[in-house]
């Protein structure tokens, strides 16, 4: 478990290594101030369900940190599940959630990416950045 | 003159029965129980002057509801992983030091309901409820496996069936609703309720079966009583012949409506209900929750209330409120002989403990006891195990060391408590020390 975590985590800083090799990423000061602001928005739409600590509720409301899927590359998905909330029985690193998440398809495209970045970054999180452009080209796919 | 030979041998009848329910629960038994002692720090839990307790059990795959029979065997409903297969587990201690040694178990699956009456042992998944035979050292017989009831709704939202008996051959199952609070989108900001909620014809209430009868589905069975969201911790009440049960009151009153409800609001308002049922009885739910502050009850803001608005004319009161969001998962009604008279026929309730109070401090997480006569309460609830959890206002549900979420008395009187977090259970005993 922890090894993959860890695994995994390193293959997420190389894949940022290499992308911010490759195509300049954004500077690291927009990403700080992503995070900030991602982080009022969780504390007034997720924390409730989600918690301070970002370990959800077992059984019910799915961990945020120190998942798998939500440190993975697949940011799609992510923002998926924060425009169109979840009804389904999840697995998650081996346990299973049920609870119903309501959707959030009334944020704007850069609240759903600064809260995205701050969960992805916080706690022991520590994953790439979503930025506006990302979360509206799945929005228009997923409409 | 017939007459009169009836009441006569009735009379015999009762006083056998009496007499043979007073040695089963009797004092504890020199030599066996006798050697049963508190671990050195009473396993963790604050607890009241006098009681101790010590660790049965470890390490085990989410323990929810558990049952001790007549001869001092544990058994535990896993809800986790099978352990070697099996879901219900039997604990045997062949040294009678309280620290079981024997491990056996039977049934393949998972589920929370577990409960022993008349040489039978009953246990549930999420949607089936079996019975197992025992024979006369309280082991289950093999092959005797029947299922009595199935196909009963898993949405996998309030999915757990908790079982109780009667003494009249019937068995009660908890069927919970697969809502919150019965909205056209479930826990979506500002969807309105569905009326009349539909919900309510196959869950959101209690089942009335057969204990004997195989196969039984919802046309075989009761709706015995309804407006239920959702029942974990329920028992029958000997003294009332009652059936109590607790409701897990409704979530996200602030998330769901932030133009009436706040955070605190949320955190508060909706209150964890003990409810007194007979038949036909209808508790309110999805119109109305309970609110404790009050003593009123509120309509529900998916069908017009606004915090200020009351509903539920047709819906019973109930018998005690809690405060909000603390999960009742087990209700136990004590008629042992091992703790002090103050506790004889009063209830104590398992606290599974809270999530939905955030952003304010979670509360449960305890042992909670409530003194009761003739099906009545008669004083004020009291915390009566606790250190569960440890983590004070830091906690949260995942770093909850240990969550109850089980209750079961011992034929000695003990209280047995069982964790879901770690998967301990918990013997309390009273040592007057």
């Amino acid at each position: 478990m922890k090894i993959k975590l860890i695994f995994s985590g390193m293959l997420v800083l190389l894949s940022t290594a290499m992308l911010s090799a490759q195509k300049q990423a954004a500077p690291a000061v927009d990403i700080k101030k992503s995070i900030e602001s991602g982080r009022a928005i969780y504390m007034q739409l997720c924390l409730t369900c989600h918690q301070k600590d970002g370990g959800g509720v077992p059984h019910l409301n799915a961990p945020l940190d120190g998942a798998t899927a939500v440190v993975a590359n697949d940011k799609a998905k992510l923002i998926r599940i924060v425009l169109k909330g979840m009804s389904d029985r999840i697995e998650i690193d081996g346990e299973y959630y049920s609870n119903t998440m309501t959707p959030h398809s009334d944020m704007k495209d850069q609240q759903i990416a600064d809260v995205l970045t701050f969960v992805r970054n916080n706690w022991t999180n520590k994953a790439s950045a979503v930025s506006a452009a990302e979360v509206k080209a799945v929005r228009g796919k997923t409409k | 003159m017939k007459k009169i030979f009836y009441y006569l041998c009735m009379l015999l009848i009762i006083t056998a029965l009496t007499s043979l329910s007073a040695c089963a629960s009797g004092p504890v038994k020199p030599g066996k129980t006798g050697a049963v002692v508190p671990d050195a720090d009473n396993a963790g839990l604050k607890l009241p002057a006098g009681f101790g307790a010590l660790k049965v059990a470890d390490g085990l795959s989410k323990p929810r509801h558990i049952a001790v029979s007549p001869q001092g065997d544990l058994f535990v409903k896993l809800n986790g992983k099978l352990s070697a297969g099996k879901g219900v587990l039997r604990l045997h201690d062949t040294k009678g030091d309280g620290k079981p040694d024997e491990t056996t178990g039977f049934g393949n699956y998972t589920g929370t309901g577990i409960t022993i009456k008349n040489g039978y042992l009953y246990a549930s998944s999420d949607q089936e409820v079996f019975r197992y035979k025992l024979n006369d050292k309280g082991e289950v017989i093999d092959g005797s496996e029947q299922k009595i009831i199935t196909g009963l709704i898993n949405r996998h939202q309030h999915e757990s069936k908790s079982v109780v008996l009667d003494d009249a051959g019937n068995i009660y199952v908890n069927i919970g609703a697969y809502s919150n609070s019965c909205q056209e989108n479930d826990r979506v900001t500002g969807s309105k309720g569905r009326m009349p909620c539909p919900i309510l014809d196959s869950a959101g209430g209690i089942w009335q079966f057969k204990a004997d009868k195989l196969n039984q589905t919802y046309g075989d069975g009761v709706r015995y009583a309804t407006g239920l969201r959702n029942v974990v911790g329920l028992d029958w009440n000997k003294q009332a012949n009652k059936l109590f049960v607790m409701q897990h009151g409704r979530d996200d009153l602030h998330s769901l409506f932030p133009a009436f409800y706040t955070d605190q609001d949320n955190a508060e308002k909706p209150a964890e209900t003990m409810y007194a049922l007979n038949k036909g009885d209808n508790a309110g739910w999805p119109y109305i929750y309970y609110d404790p502050a009050t003593n009123k009850k509120m309509l529900a803001p998916e069908y017009g209330g606004d915090g200020k608005k009351e509903g539920g004319k047709d819906a019973i009161d109930p018998a005690i409120a809690f405060p909000a969001h603390m999960a009742p998962n087990a209700l136990l009604f004590y008629t042992g002989n091992m703790f002090p008279a103050k506790y004889k026929n009063g209830a104590f309730i398992a606290f599974h403990g809270s999530w939905n109070r955030a952003p304010l401090p979670q509360e449960g997480y305890f042992v909670v006891f409530v003194p009761f006569e003739n099906g009545k309460p008669t004083g004020k609830w009291e915390v009566f195990a606790d250190g569960f959890a440890e983590k004070g206002d830091a906690l949260t549900p995942r770093n909850a060391a240990h969550r109850p979420t089980g209750l079961a008395q011992g034929p000695d009187g003990s209280l047995y408590v069982s964790d879901d977090q770690k998967g301990t259970i918990y013997r309390i005993i009273y040592t007057g020390k």
